[in-house]
């Protein structure tokens, strides 16, 4: 699948990769959680233990609780973790409250350079105040909310023809948002092989981020913003612009009129099991999946393809991804700091993404084979050159929470109207921001 | 000298610590007793209380420990019970703790009452009637989920079956006519048992020969029920309605895993809401003063009932 061979990787690992001589090998624990990119990373890992003489021990947890134990652990000071691979939203709380070490100056000494990486993943991964050149993280997974369907039934001949029949176009991959809600709709409650499929999954989940990982990827496209101006806080006309209202009702109608009965509350996991049941046609979910995906004996290879979150307005994806930083409760920073600066390496970060981790080196992505090296390897790179995150605040729980509530409310509970949903939504975050003394 | 047992007792304690207590009064004794009782019980309960009261008057929150903690008065208190939201978690609440307890009294007592007919294979039905509440709240709210799909759920082709619906045509969990119904159903289920236990061991407490003086007395069946069986019953009845009320009213565990406090906020009840106050949020002081609302919400109910409870009890 991927074109760039795992020998010449190795050579260039076992002869480029230079670590200090340590005094004393340590127990390294590297946090994060639990999914496909993880099992890349152990794999990855034991090079490094190789290497280094350290040992590498790996707390994985999965994702619906992945944040709240994540965040406990760093706000009760705990040693669980040396190394922590925190999701982007963490990293305004990381650098304030003090969780995170900064890593200027060993990126200085070590003649790491942020150059080397992906800007966008840069600015959302690794740095506070956004934009700024202070680093708490390297950019550790590139991801991306994107999408991938059925190609076998988008291909089938008596499909197409009763597509063209119903809607005057021919089926193909998306380009818009609206082309993708109408091919959901086409599929929606259609039988297919004596069984009825439904047209997509996309995220409802309420309890943690699902909803609003999903509607952000309506609302971008349509030219979402959070603030008029950045860092001024001024969100009245930009969260509830008519754009915003308008990416709402659409994200609306298409949970209502094109996803499977009893989708109310489902995120990743929920998303994978209807593609892989043979459920739905399309399904949205994160780019670290699609190499598992596109390996899955049934529904896999020649049955799958991809395709970055459609534009409307405009390209916009939700951006997901994690930087990884060492965390500064722990008594091995040394190690840990051995651990960023080895996996910072080219040849390092060229096996990271062949064994099934998203690099966001530039000596990766720029590749001339990059995009052919994977069938999703293009989608990710353009997913990735228009990609927007959620607030980085500190108080990014509350904010988020907040917009869980508002957006489920509406969407999923049927409450109000999608003006009134964005209305309280900027009341919710004012009073979060004036708590906060930022207003 | 006769042997009782303080003689022996006095006899078994070692001569030291028989001199080093020989000085000491009954009631210093008694303090030494119940003295690491009376400091656990301020350690675990009444300093978090107090700590907790203070906090509600403050801006404090536990995730950033670098920023002081500012006096607010009762800023935190006016915004909660001004908060419209709030106000909905508290109907879902009510809505929970109304029907649940009293679909669970109505259905526990009909069973104790026909488990107490002596009939075969008595115990063997008690077993299985007893069987859900001995199961993690975490399970039944995971199995029940299932039950629930309205693709694949037993629930809804059994609805389906009896009404003629189309099993995908309704969702328990996802609509939100049907959400708090559906946790009631599952919190009856699991928990209906456990009323049934306290009535039936109320019932059983009934002598017999009152109902044979009633017997005597021509009394009917029905007067029996109403003049013999409810009377004596009441005071386990209610001792099974305080303990369902205050379980359900900081109900968490099940609902979370059925429903996750949707869809919106449909099924967020109170202890949902608090725990992302605090611990998702870190807003610390506005959960404690959150807190102390819905302490003093059971307190006060609670010792109303007790008071009606041992008045009921006197009679």
């Amino acid at each position: 699948m991927k074109k760039m061979t795992s020998a010449a990787v190795g050579a260039a690992l076992m002869t480029s990769v230079s670590l200090p001589t340590m005094a004393m090998a340590e127990d390294l624990t590297l946090c994060w959680a639990a999914w496909d990119p993880a099992n890349a990373l152990v794999e990855l890992s034991k090079e490094f233990e190789a290497q280094s003489g350290h040992s590498m021990n790996f707390e994985f947890i999965p994702w619906p609780n992945f944040a709240d134990r994540m965040l406990n652990e760093l706000n009760s000071g705990g040693k669980l973790c040396d190394l922590l691979i925190g999701d982007s939203q963490w990293i305004g709380g990381g650098a304030e409250n003090g969780h995170y070490v900064k890593l200027n100056d060993f990126f200085d000494a070590e003649g790491i350079s942020m150059d080397d990486f992906a800007p966008a993943t840069v600015y959302a991964y690794s740095t506070w105040p956004k934009g700024t050149p202070n680093y708490y993280a390297l950019p550790a997974m590139g991801d991306a909310n994107g999408w991938f369907y059925r190609k076998d039934w988008f291909a089938d001949a008596d499909i197409q023809a009763a597509y063209k029949e119903a809607t005057g176009e021919d089926l193909r991959e998306p380009q818009s948002q609206r082309e993708m809600l109408q091919i959901a709709q086409f599929f929606q409650g259609r039988e297919i092989d004596g069984k009825t499929v439904y047209g997509a999954s996309i995220f409802t989940e309420r309890g943690s981020e699902g909803i609003t990982m999903g509607v952000t990827s309506a609302l971008y496209p349509w030219g979402f913003k959070y603030e008029n101006t950045p860092g001024s806080y001024d969100m009245e006309g930009a969260v509830n612009s008519a754009e915003a209202v308008e990416a709402l009702e659409f994200y609306k109608e298409f949970y209502e009129t094109a996803t499977p009965p009893g989708y109310t509350n489902s995120y990743m996991g929920e998303s994978l099991d209807a593609f892989k049941s043979g459920q739905v046609a399309m399904a949205m979910n994160w780019f670290a999946f699609f190499p598992g995906l596109y390996a899955d004996p049934n529904t896999g290879g020649d049955k799958i393809d991809f395709f970055v979150n459609p534009p409307q307005n405009q390209a916009g994806s939700t951006l997901g991804g994690q930087g990884i930083s060492v965390v500064a409760y722990s008594d091995k920073q040394d190690a840990a700091l051995e651990y960023i600066k080895w996996f910072a390496n080219p040849e390092v970060q060229a096996k990271w993404w062949e064994l099934g981790g998203y690099s966001a080196h530039n000596s990766v992505l720029n590749d001339p084979g990059f995009k052919d090296s994977a069938p999703f390897a293009g989608d990710f790179l353009d997913a990735m050159g228009a990609v927007q995150d959620f607030w980085q605040e500190p108080a990014y729980a509350e904010l988020l929470l907040a917009m869980q509530k508002r957006i489920h409310d509406y969407v999923v509970a049927d409450q109000g109207t999608a003006q009134e949903a964005l209305d309280k939504l900027i009341e919710d975050w004012t009073e979060v921001f004036e708590d906060e003394g930022k207003l | 000298m006769t042997d009782t047992i303080a003689n022996r007792a006095a006899k078994a304690t070692p001569q030291k610590v028989a001199r080093k207590i020989k000085g000491l009064s009954d009631r210093a004794i008694a303090w030494i007793f119940v003295a690491p009782t009376i400091f656990l019980l301020l350690a675990i309960n009444i300093f978090p209380l107090i700590w907790t009261i203070q906090l509600s008057f403050t801006n404090y929150k536990a995730n950033r420990l670098n920023r002081e903690p500012e006096f607010i008065g009762l800023r935190n208190y006016e915004r909660i019970l001004t908060d419209s939201d709030i106000w909905l978690n508290m109907q879902a609440t009510a809505h929970f703790l109304f029907w649940t307890i009293a679909l669970q009294v109505l259905i526990g007592f009909t069973l104790a009452w026909l488990i107490n007919k002596k009939f075969k294979g008595n115990d063997l039905w008690t077993t299985i009637i007893v069987l859900p509440m001995m199961l993690s709240p975490a399970v039944v709210g995971n199995f029940w989920k299932f039950l629930y799909q309205p693709q694949i759920g037993l629930f809804n082709y059994i609805v389906a079956f009896f009404t003629g619906k189309d099993p995908s045509s309704f969702e328990m969990l996802g609509s939100v006519q049907l959400a708090p119904w559906s946790i009631v159903i599952v919190d009856t289920w699991m928990w209906t048992p456990f009323v049934m236990l306290i009535c039936l061991a109320g019932l059983r407490s009934i002598p017999d020969y009152i109902y044979e003086a009633a017997e005597v007395d021509r009394a009917s069946k029905l007067r029996q029920f109403f003049t013999i069986t409810i009377p004596m019953v009441l005071p386990f009845l209610m001792l099974a309605v305080l303990f369902r009320g205050i379980e359900n009213f900081k109900m968490f565990d099940l609902v979370v895993q059925l429903t996750g406090g949707g869809p919106g906020s449909t099924t967020e009840l109170t202890s949902i809401n608090l725990k992302r106050e605090a611990f998702e949020k870190w807003r610390t002081g506005y959960a404690s003063a959150y807190a102390i609302i819905l302490f003093v919400t059971v307190f006060g109910l609670a010792s109303i009932y007790v008071k009606a409870l041992n008045k009921v009890k006197e009679r």
